[in-house]
């Protein structure tokens, strides 16, 4: 599903070269549920970014289902992304002035589809988020807010999931259905990525991977 | 949900950027549209005063044109009397009779009881060589006025030639470099120069005259004249048959012709009116374009020194837009909408400040252009101006948002998201 060829990055910050991740190779499968660990500064969120063709690496290549995503121009790129590749983050990233449907939706910008509409509002129910769904983030709790987040990342049944301390903001209610939408999306065949200092969270992860300081 | 959907709902949520800028563009196109109309009513103004003026000034010749016609209703008219064999044709190519009657005929008339005439002046005319000025001249000898006897003496209209003197016209008193007092000779005789005339442009500037009596010595024409001038003739309802038929009963063999005529004086006196009136209608207009030169070069000045300071100012509200909006933009773009579309979405709410402000700065600006340009009874929408507005309008918000909308749609998401 997800093959990482030793993949780097280098930033150059006021004149000096900074290595935001080693080399690094890794691979998550198909219904695979692959958390990884690090200390600040490993490269955790920097690895997610260009697992998500984000972030071009300097040096590797990424595989998602057989497609080397950097050889990819930057449109196409973007449509795999929007079809392929659910992102789900810390800090939510919900435009404030839609409402909890709406942010669901926001993906179809990219990618219209008139089937969407029903998708969207099976994740609403789903997510347990029907009295909310005319609400603005605004108006959601911390859970509520991350739970709109994982619906947006679901709503075109993308194949992988990259999730970036998406417990790091929730109490143990909250970070525990987040924590379970993922196991049914990789038990129903996706692919997940998640990036946790958490070892609670990590626990619940088929494989755990440690990534030293860069 | 679409770009536009998108758009639409942050135009709601963030008021205040779009009011502020959508009141700049406001501003720009009231300004713009101001100077527009206050021209336009400036030149529908000069239109109605120079309409208003020419509809005055076509009254008041018609009222000049009556007025004329009482005053020479008045005055009468004027009537040359000549020999009844006389051609006209030859007298009108010649300027005077060929033919000659006897000057006692004048006499005759002033000895008469006619009330229809009020001045006689019997003359007798030819065309001459004057060998010694070695020119072609007229000559007119003439006795002055002939008045009435059974009237009451009244100032003489013109004054007689004394023997011996002569009156010179202008042409040859010019040409010939003769002034009051010199001595001329004319057909053997010396004359005194009495009186050099003015320029009249007409047959007069060549024309001496002298006495009647020594014109008929010198012409050898004893005892004749071949025109009496009856000036200032009246009668009732001024009909010049009636005249005629007073001077045949005392002259019958005389006929009687118009010397020069009502109309022709009243076109005269009308063409000078006229000419006064076209001179200030032409001040006026001239006073309007000054105006309007003026107004023009105002507007000239600050249209675009408005135009740049809202664009300006609404480039200054995108970048802030942009920057508040900088993690919106990351997570777009994580979710795989292009960067065209981050264009678009900037774009569109420039398009809405546009149009919104050019309808509304429209609004604003007919109001105020009428107001400051004056009162106007024509309809002040003008189809034209409005799509000018709209066109400004939406260069301008296009214009000024779209290095912001562009830095933005080329946002690096990975950026954005790692900073987050």
């Amino acid at each position: 599903m997800l093959r990482l060829d030793a993949i780097s990055k280098t930033y150059r910050k006021n004149g000096t070269l900074i290595q935001a991740l080693a080399p690094t190779s890794l691979s998550v499968e198909q219904g695979e549920f692959v958390a990884v660990q690090g200390a600040s500064g490993s490269g955790k969120t920097t690895l997610l970014l260009i697992a998500g063709g984000l972030l071009h690496p300097d040096v590797g290549t990424v595989h998602i289902l057989n497609t080397d995503l950097y050889s990819l121009n930057s449109n196409q790129r973007s449509q795999f992304r929007s079809l392929q590749i659910g992102f789900v983050f810390q800090q939510y990233h919900l435009i404030p002035y839609l409402s909890v449907l709406e942010n669901i939706l926001a993906p179809t910008l990219a990618h219209s589809s008139s089937k969407q509409m029903d998708r969207a509002v099976n994740l609403v129910n789903q997510f347990g988020l029907e009295h909310r769904k005319h609400h603005r983030p605004g108006e959601l709790s911390a859970g509520e807010k991350q739970r709109t987040a994982l619906a947006r990342a679901l709503l075109f049944e993308p194949k992988l999931l990259l999730a970036d301390e998406i417990t790091g903001n929730l109490d143990d209610a909250n970070a525990k259905i987040v924590i379970d939408a993922l196991q049914l999306f990789s038990v129903n065949g996706g692919a997940v990525l998640l990036v946790t200092h958490d070892v609670n969270v990590a626990k619940h992860a088929n494989r755990l991977i440690m990534i030293k300081n860069a | 949900m679409t770009i536009l959907k998108l758009a639409i709902k942050e135009i709601t949520r963030r008021k205040l950027n779009f009011i502020l800028s959508l009141t700049s563009v406001i501003l720009a196109v009231t300004v713009l549209v101001g100077s527009l109309t206050m021209l336009r009513m400036h030149d529908i103004r000069t239109t109605q005063i120079i309409l208003q003026k020419e509809e005055e000034t076509k009254q008041r010749m018609l009222e000049l044109e009556d007025d004329y016609r009482k005053i020479m209703k008045n005055l009468g008219f004027n009537l040359l009397i000549i020999p009844k064999d006389q051609n006209l044709g030859d007298l009108y190519v010649e300027d005077y009779a060929s033919k000659y009657m006897s000057e006692e005929y004048v006499d005759k008339l002033s000895n008469s009881k006619i009330m229809s005439i009020r001045h006689l002046l019997p003359s007798l005319q030819q065309k001459i060589k004057w060998p010694e000025g070695r020119r072609t001249i007229i000559l007119i000898g003439t006795r002055g006025e002939v008045p009435f006897v059974h009237r009451d003496p009244r100032e003489p209209i013109l004054t007689a030639v004394p023997k011996g003197g002569a009156v010179v016209g202008y042409e040859l008193s010019t040409s010939m470099n003769i002034k009051k007092g010199d001595s001329i000779r004319l057909l053997g005789k010396s004359f005194i120069v009495e009186k050099c005339n003015e320029e009249r442009g007409t047959k007069d500037d060549i024309t001496i005259w002298i006495d009647l009596a020594e014109a008929q010595l010198l012409l050898e024409k004893p005892g004749k004249i071949n025109a009496i001038l009856a000036l200032k003739c009246h009668c009732y309802g001024n009909d010049i048959a009636q005249v005629r038929k007073d001077i045949a009963a005392i002259l019958p063999d005389v006929q009687v012709i118009e010397h020069g005529t009502h109309v022709l004086t009243r076109a005269e006196a009308r063409d000078r009116a006229a000419r006064e009136v076209q001179e200030a209608l032409e001040a006026e207009i001239l006073n309007r374009k000054q105006m309007r030169d003026e107004q023009e070069l105002f507007s000239s000045i600050l249209v675009p020194l408005v135009l740049l300071g809202a664009g300006i100012w609404i480039a200054l509200l995108f970048f802030s837009n942009v920057r508040e909006r900088k993690s919106e933009v990351g997570i777009l773009r994580a979710i795989g909408v292009r960067s065209r579309h981050i264009l678009f979405l900037f774009l569109n709410k420039a398009v809405f400040i546009g149009t919104f402000g050019a309808i509304l700065g429209y609004v604003f600006g007919t109001i105020a252009g009428v107001a400051l340009g004056g009162p106007v009874i024509t309809a002040t929408l003008d189809v034209r101006t409005f799509f000018i507005a709209l066109f400004l309008a939406l260069l301008l918000s296009v214009l000024a948002g779209w290095i912001p909308a562009y830095l933005a749609s080329q946002q690096d998401p990975a950026d954005v998201l790692r900073e987050e």
